[in-house]
């Protein structure tokens, strides 16, 4: 009863905070996956497409891709957020707030997607991209139709990563005053020693995180006809 | 209508050139089977991907239909490529497509009004059989079965050639002999000219008009399947047509007998197969033949008998009765000279 008690305080007190951080949280999370899965798909077929051998074999293409993607990788997001303030200011006008968060999100995650996707492609048979060729199926379609098509499922899966890493990214999103989830467990939890935020908090991301990964499992498994 | 003249096909690796076909020259003409086999690594797979330009020949001219290949821009070459079909080992079928979708979803992309589409569909599942799988998906299918599916995708597009690139060898003998008789099927249907590699003597045998053997990346020996079966003469050709007959007697058994008279192998062809030659041969002849070993192969133009006979019995009588058997029209070898070799 005293357990029950203390619950309907700390939700009375707590759950509107929480509310709005686990909007935020989601707002970040969607508009930057969204953006990034725009970029990074692409940029996968990219980086697919113009290796060695294949239909747009490019040395000096594939060489820079790489490479940028590459760099964008090794640097941890809380420096990246600061690193590239300028840019974000150029493209959103603002640094602050979940607006000037997305930049920063996206050129993390957009780079990540793009690996992401380069591996998926890549394990698509390449004797059916042959079967098609020698078809006289044009290059663009297959890429849609074979390329991305047979690589659904593991696209799937790689979009869930993706939606995953972003969320632990988002956490740092406070710092420039975006909020979300991370922020409050941060402020709250830990500035100001309300244990109980953080627990909440951080049950909720548990939650979050087994939710997305299930679902993510679930659509690739059902596309998956093997 | 396919000409394939002196092509030769290089590839780069950091350990220097590799010649992986070497002016190589052959001609298929429309409605045959003409078929090219190898060990692996012989070159047989990049020779095919030369004819449908998958591979870029380094040097040497593809003919086909009277368009000289080599010389198309890209879009060309793809509006040409719609006339040939190709079949593979490995299949190549889309898992997250049904069978019908496997068929359907290239006919569209080569712009085949959709209006035609599921007719198309549905007539060339019937030919290859399998009308009654049209949802199922390619992982709930057997290996023969994706084989007619890919089978069915390639006719789908209705094109005067077809490509064959080992096709039935990762299929189980039963299924080897149905995919065969199928290929003959539509060669026969649909006068469709078929090129196809294979390591299977069995595939020459059934159902191809022409063979060529390769080896390193060259043609050693060529001719109608009738002419090679019955007088090979390259060392790889012999030992391909042992896979799949017996020709292999120990030298220590053959020197024995040949102390009393000669070993030789007889080789039937066509109208002579069927006469009782040896009967009349101990009848007519003082001489005792005796059947070491036998067989008759069955070739898409024609039958083959191989004997190999110990005939005993004085030189001279022997020598009479050879020339007996080769005014009937069989082939005859010593022993020593041809098989002795291998």
């Amino acid at each position: 009863m005293i357990n029950m008690e203390r619950f309907n305080t700390f939700t009375e007190q707590w759950m509107p905070l929480i509310g709005t951080a686990l909007i935020e949280t989601a707002q970040m999370v969607l508009i930057s996956l969204t953006i990034s899965t725009v970029l990074g798909i692409p940029l996968g077929i990219l980086l697919v497409l113009t290796r060695r051998g294949q239909a747009w074999e490019n040395k000096w293409v594939y060489q820079a891709l790489n490479l940028v993607v590459n760099i964008i990788r090794s640097i941890p997001f809380i420096i990246l957020l600061f690193f590239i303030l300028p840019f974000t200011k150029l493209v959103v006008g603002t640094t602050i707030g979940v607006q000037g968060v997305i930049v920063p999100l996206v050129i993390y995650t957009a780079p990540y997607i793009a690996r992401l996707m380069e591996s998926s492609l890549l394990e698509v048979d390449s004797g059916v991209r042959e079967a098609y060729e020698a078809m006289g199926i044009k290059t663009r379609h297959i890429i849609w139709n074979v390329l991305l098509r047979e690589s659904r499922p593991s696209i799937v899966l790689g979009l869930t990563i993706a939606t995953v890493g972003l969320i632990g990214a988002t956490a740092m999103a406070g710092l420039v005053g975006a909020g979300g989830l991370g922020d409050l467990a941060y402020r709250y939890g830990h500035l100001r020693y309300e244990v109980d935020v953080m627990y909440a908090t951080v049950f909720i991301l548990i939650i979050l995180v087994q939710g997305i990964q299930s679902l993510g499992n679930y659509f690739s498994a059902r596309m998956k006809k093997d | 209508m396919i000409h394939l003249e002196n092509i030769s096909k290089e590839f780069k690796s950091k350990k220097g050139v590799i010649r992986a076909v070497n002016d190589v020259s052959l001609h298929v003409k429309k409605g045959e089977i003409h078929g090219v086999i190898g060990y692996s690594g012989a070159g047989k797979s990049t020779l095919i991907r030369c004819v449908n330009l998958l591979e870029t020949p380094t040097a040497g001219k593809v003919r086909l239909n009277d368009r000289e290949f080599t010389e198309l821009t890209k879009s060309e070459l793809l509006e040409e490529r719609k006339n040939i079909g190709m079949i593979f080992q490995g299949f190549n079928l889309l898992r997250t497509a049904t069978v019908e979708e496997n068929i359907s979803i290239p006919l569209k992309l080569i712009g085949v009004p959709t209006k035609e589409i599921p007719e198309r569909v549905e007539k060339y599942l019937k030919i290859v059989g399998l009308t009654d799988k049209k949802n199922a998906y390619p992982g709930q299918l057997s290996g023969g079965q994706k084989q007619r599916v890919a089978i069915a995708r390639a006719l789908a597009q209705e094109p005067d050639v077809l490509l064959s690139d080992e096709a039935t060898s990762a299929l189980d003998p039963e299924t080897t002999e149905s995919i065969l008789e199928l290929l003959l099927k539509i060669n026969e249907e649909f006068g469709i000219t078929i090129l196809l590699i294979t390591h299977e003597m069995q595939v020459i045998q059934k159902i191809c008009d022409y063979v060529y053997v390769m080896e390193a990346g060259a043609i050693v020996e060529g001719g109608p399947v009738i002419d090679l079966f019955s007088n090979p003469q390259h060392k790889t050709t012999r030992s391909f047509l042992n896979t799949i007959s017996q020709r292999k007697l120990s030298r220590e058994f053959v020197s024995n007998l040949q102390k009393s008279g000669s070993v030789l192998r007889l080789t039937f062809r066509g109208a002579s197969t069927g006469e009782p030659l040896l009967a009349v041969v101990a009848k007519e002849f003082a001489i005792k033949p005796n059947i070491l070993t036998a067989n008759i192969m069955e070739l898409k133009n024609g039958v083959i008998g191989n004997l190999d006979v110990h005939l005993a019995g004085e030189s001279e009588e022997v020598a009479r009765s050879l020339t007996f058997l080769k005014e009937q029209g069989v082939m005859i070898e010593e022993w020593d000279d041809q098989y002795g070799k291998i």
